[in-house]
């Protein structure tokens, strides 16, 4: 028996019907049920149907949105092709590797890894059980392994079997076999105790963001589907019908784009989600949303690209296009969640900016975001006021584009006497009206400009998190990872402070200088090849003399080690 | 151009209508009128509006399409179907317009002294927009000419009909003279040396 | 026509903002058509929306007292959907030209057809795109030679009604902007009808296609009534050569109308992440 963990991260996988899927939700309900944090990431093979797939579940006694560096234990129900994850399941010496030895042995790959290996027949326990299932067996030993109370299991498994309707009596036999055969190899990766006890939430940062786009007072979504932002836009579906919004499935992402701008213009606040395919395609509609000023929102679950790339997998490539993709000068807002549970909050402030700002907001949530359910501290969330400054007739001529201080004009919302106007994406005149004038562009421009520019975003616009004479200045997913380094960092005398953007545009240069000041080293790391957050924080403010990019491209998520390691080897260097 | 006063269209000053006639037809409209010929005067001041509006449409188009003197034209035509609209309202003693007399109640594509759309161009000269108001005129006078003759129409209203088709051949009248008056367009008019200019 | 009279007249939904369009170009008659159509049914200008992609008639929006939308080119048709499903107690009218509605937006035709919301789309077709100076459209006749097209396209004509009435459009009609009371009259006839409505008006360009003056001696009222039955609008529209006027197809499927009856409070849906 080795000391107890403050982390421990299991991999369970198998082929088509193995039900990994299904056991991995219920395990990760289990430990929140037992009072710990935990995190359940996916990955498939290509089919539809049939292929394999692994259920990768971390469990720790602090919150942990990110990946660890390696993992404990791997259960393979059968080896079919689960050699295709060897890179997503880094295994170690102290790692152990269970599998069937009715399925032969494991592939070659994890054998050369030095861990451990154990045979549990799987099928054939199951098998005995009239109705019971081998994923079961594997939930059991996997609980078993990590020393969670049989009570915690039993409930999820129980809950599991309302919703679905099945063999309870048979999954709980199973479950308890499986049990047993953990208790043969011993509490292995058995977790330290819980934490205390908070309110907390299961869900995955593509619900989170549903929510928070609701709690923003989004009343109209336009869905086209694309992994990995199919998720988001179903939770929404029926949970907008129940509020009396509505979620219309549209041809294409030219007409989602174009229906929340029309739901839009008609006084609903609207979105739609996406990734980067999909947002490609929207680029034309969010420059009308600039020109017209018509508020929208678009959350863009970044994906591996460019063009359809690897769908299925994490990637912070899509920063580019966020910031840059509009033609002609468009500022609008760029937001990014910076933990799985601020894809609720990232959201809705989102929809807050874009209706208060009159503007399109691009939210840059990722895939390993977006699809992770995690066990994560409830938010305290509490419904948007209306944020849109609305026009009331007043007698005089309505002008919808008045060159105002703050940029932002009153809006009529259809419907009302006295103040029809044309929303055009021609450039106009105060009043709408088609100008090709240089004065009506060069007022216009100014007018959208300043929307943003005079805006105090407050505090919100990153996460500032420790002290230290290095930085990590990061954005999005790798936050989890690069926040746990630096505590790791911090163990090893190297003090680092984490500053984690969460307002990419409008740019905050001020107050980007003002959370680096007594800094000397930034390290900027990125989920992109070409380092695109770098060359755009070069572009907006000075940095420290001394900068370092950390970056690779997609599909594995950024682990804490290699961002401890830089910062170790940066800080002696 | 239906109505009473007898503005010869043509001129800017045009001279008004002899005022004797001018008397005797007010009164008959001071009577308390039936409601068939209320009927009638509404219908006869939608045409008015009407044909006032399109030629107003007209004006700015040429003026849109730098044409001034096609422009101006059209803009006195305008003028002086709106003042026969107005004159209407204080001949039945209206305090308002009638209720409107919509699209779907006309036979003709458009109230019938309502000039087409299709029949402009941008480089159109005087004599072109007047060959529109003749025809406007023709077909007014038809319609009245139509009703009047029509065995389901009041008599009082009959007579009335008869009365500004009448008057429509009168305004034909005046027009071709005042057509006679403008040169021919050249046979190029509508020439242009450069090509159309790029939109959106 | 008996209408909720408001009182005002077609006059009243024309804005001060002077058209672009070529004097003598058919689509003045479709913006005499809508104003006279808005008025008969007695509706007041705010109660209206009128929605456009790009092109020459798609600057129809600005030219009334409506409230308008002037979008991208060939999206008209989707933020259209969006406004009336977010907003249903508007009369929402959508307006474009043959290379908006059935080139760039064509695969919104087809959905907005299928889907039947309640819409009112109006083409102005006039067989060629104006405002990039005469470019050949989906409509254009295959031999019409043009400068991007020499000698012509030789590919055939898009048939819109056909592929309206294959799409489940509820709602079929063509008009010629020759006959601005017949287009006020199925345009108003197409807002009353339930779902999409799907209205061509032939509007020829007198720039581009001068030959397209000839088409007021082509147009003729369609010797039938309108129907109900898809498979005899079929036969009608199949056999079609383009100049039949009327309604030819009054479908009767009930538009698209999600429920929206607020039941829960926000609160309720974080049940199901609470523990």
């Amino acid at each position: 028996m080795s000391s107890p963990l403050a982390s421990v991260s299991v991999a369970l996988a198998g082929s088509g019907g193995a039900g990994v899927m299904t056991a991995g939700n219920m395990l990760l309900e289990a430990l929140a049920r037992a009072g710990y944090y935990g995190l359940m990431t996916r990955s498939s093979g290509p089919q539809i149907r049939g292929g394999e797939s692994v259920a990768m579940v971390r469990a720790a006694t602090f919150p942990a949105d990110g990946p660890d560096d390696r993992f404990h234990v791997l259960v393979a129900i059968d080896w079919q092709n689960v050699v295709r994850f060897a890179d997503e399941i880094p295994l170690g010496p102290e790692s152990l590797i269970v599998g069937d030895p009715a399925q032969g042995e494991p592939p070659e790959h994890f054998a050369r890894c030095g861990a451990r290996f154990a045979s549990v027949p799987f099928k054939a326990i199951a098998k005995a059980i009239a109705g019971g299932w081998p994923n079961m067996v594997a939930l059991g030993l996997l609980g078993g392994l990590m020393g969670l109370a049989r009570e915690a299991l039993e409930a999820a498994v129980a809950r599991a079997s309302r919703k679905g309707g099945e063999a309870s009596e048979a999954n709980l036999a199973a479950l308890r076999a499986g049990l047993a055969e953990a208790a043969k190899l011993g509490a292995a990766f058995a977790l330290a105790a819980p934490p205390a006890r908070t309110p907390r939430w299961l869900v995955t940062g593509n619900e989170a963001a549903g929510y928070g786009a609701l709690a923003g007072g989004v009343r109209f979504v336009a869905a086209y589907p694309i992994t990995p932002a199919t998720e988001l836009l179903e939770w929404m579906a029926p949970a907008l019908a129940r509020l009396g919004g509505t979620l219309v499935q549209a041809e294409d992402e030219l007409a989602s784009i174009n229906m929340i701008l029309g739901a839009s213009y008609g006084g609903v606040p609207a979105l739609t989600a996406t990734s980067g395919p999909g947002l490609a395609l929207m680029t034309e509609a969010l420059g009308l949303g600039v020109a017209a000023e018509i508020p929208i929102v678009v959350v863009d679950v970044m994906r591996t690209g460019p063009s359809t790339g690897i769908a299925t997998k994490t990637e912070q490539a899509d920063l580019n296009i966020a910031l840059y993709g509009l033609h002609g000068d468009a500022p609008h807002v760029v937001v990014a969640p910076n933990s799985l549970a601020d894809c609720c909050a990232a959201t809705q402030w989102a929809v807050e900016l874009a209706e208060a700002l009159q503007v399109p907001a691009i939210v840059l949530s990722d895939q390993y975001f977006g699809q992770a359910r995690g066990v994560v501290e409830r938010p305290v969330v509490r419904e948007s006021a209306p944020r849109r400054l609305t026009a009331q007739p007043d007698g005089a001529a309505y002008r919808r584009y008045a060159l105002t201080p703050s940029g932002v004009s009153p809006m009529a919302i259809p419907g009302t006497p006295g103040l029809a106007y044309t929303a055009d994406g021609l450039e106009h005149n105060e009043r709408g009206t088609p100008s090709s004038q240089p004065a009506d562009h060069l007022a216009q421009l100014e007018k959208r400009a300043r929307k943003l520019e005079a805006f105090d975003c407050g505090e919100r616009w990153a996460s500032v998190e420790g002290e230290g004479e290095i930085a990590v200045l990061t954005f999005g997913s790798p936050t989890a990872a690069a926040r746990e380094a630096v505590v790791r960092a911090a163990a090893d005398g190297v003090r680092a402070r984490l500053v984690s953007v969460r307002l990419l545009s409008p740019a905050q240069p001020a107050r980007l200088a003002q959370a680096l000041a007594g800094v000397e080293r930034v390290l900027v790391v990125e989920q992109n090849h070409s380092g695109q957050f770098l060359r755009y924080l070069r572009s907006v403010c000075a940095l420290p003399r001394e900068v370092a990019s950390l970056r690779r491209p997609g599909p594995l998520p950024f682990r804490p080690g290699e961002i401890h390691r830089r910062l170790v080897e940066w800080s002696r260097a | 151009m239906t109505r009473r006063n007898r503005k010869a269209k043509p001129a800017a000053r045009a001279p008004e209508r002899p005022a004797a006639k001018r008397a005797a037809r007010a009164p008959t409209r001071r009577r308390p009128a039936s409601k068939a010929s209320e009927e009638f005067m509404a219908r006869a001041y939608a045409m008015e509006i009407d044909a006032a509006e399109r030629y107003g449409e007209f004006a700015d188009q040429m003026e849109v399409h730098n044409n001034p003197e096609v422009a101006k034209l059209f803009r006195q035509l305008a003028e002086i179907e709106g003042r026969h609209a107005k004159q209407i309202l204080e001949e039945m003693n209206w305090p308002q317009m009638p209720p409107p007399v919509y699209a779907l109640e006309w036979r003709t594509p458009e109230p019938p002294e309502t000039a087409p759309v299709t029949e402009l161009h941008y480089r159109m000269r005087p004599w072109h927009a007047l060959a529109i108001a003749l025809r406007n005129e023709e077909r007014a006078e038809r319609f009245f000419a139509g009703v009047a003759r029509s065995p389901k129409t009041p008599r009082e209203v009959r007579k009335l009909a008869a009365e500004m088709a009448e008057e429509e051949r009168e305004h034909q009248r005046l027009i071709r003279e005042w057509m006679a008056r403008l040169p021919q367009p050249a046979p190029d008019w509508s020439r242009d040396p450069d090509p159309p200019a790029l939109g959106d | 026509m008996n209408a909720p009279d408001t009182g005002l007249a077609p006059q009243s939904f024309k804005s001060d903002i002077k058209p672009v369009w070529c004097p003598g170009c058919g689509d003045f008659s479709v913006l005499a058509a809508i104003t006279r159509a808005l008025a008969m049914l007695g509706l007041r200008p705010e109660e209206v929306a009128i929605v456009s992609g790009i092109g020459c008639s798609s600057r129809i929006p600005a030219y009334t007292t409506c409230y308008g939308f002037h979008g991208v080119h060939g999206r008209a048709l989707p933020a259209a959907t969006g406004l009336k499903i977010a907003r249903p107690e508007l009369t929402v009218i959508v307006a474009g030209g043959d290379g908006d509605g059935y080139s760039i937006g064509g695969n919104h035709f087809l959905h907005a057809c299928r889907r039947n919301v309640d819409l009112t789309y109006l083409v102005m077709d006039n067989h060629v795109y104006g405002m990039t100076k005469g470019q050949p459209s989906p409509t254009t006749e295959p031999g019409w030679s043009s400068k991007l097209a020499p000698g012509g396209t030789g590919v055939r004509e898009f048939h819109p009604l056909v592929v309206a009435l294959a799409s489940g459009a509820n709602f079929i009609a063509r008009g010629f902007s020759g006959d601005p009371n017949g287009c006020a009259r199925l345009i108003a006839e197409a807002v009353r009808h339930p779902g999409f409505s799907f209205v061509e008006i032939l509007s020829p360009c007198v720039t581009f296609r001068p030959d397209q003056r000839a088409w007021k001696d082509l147009v003729r009222p369609a010797p039938v009534e309108p129907t109900d039955d898809p498979a005899r609008a079929a036969r009608r529209l199949m056999t079609d050569d383009g100049f039949n006027l009327g309604i030819l197809y009054k479908g009767r499927r009930a538009p698209y109308a999600p429920a929206r009856e607020p039941r829960t409070a926000l609160a309720e849906l974080a049940k199901e992440f609470a523990l």
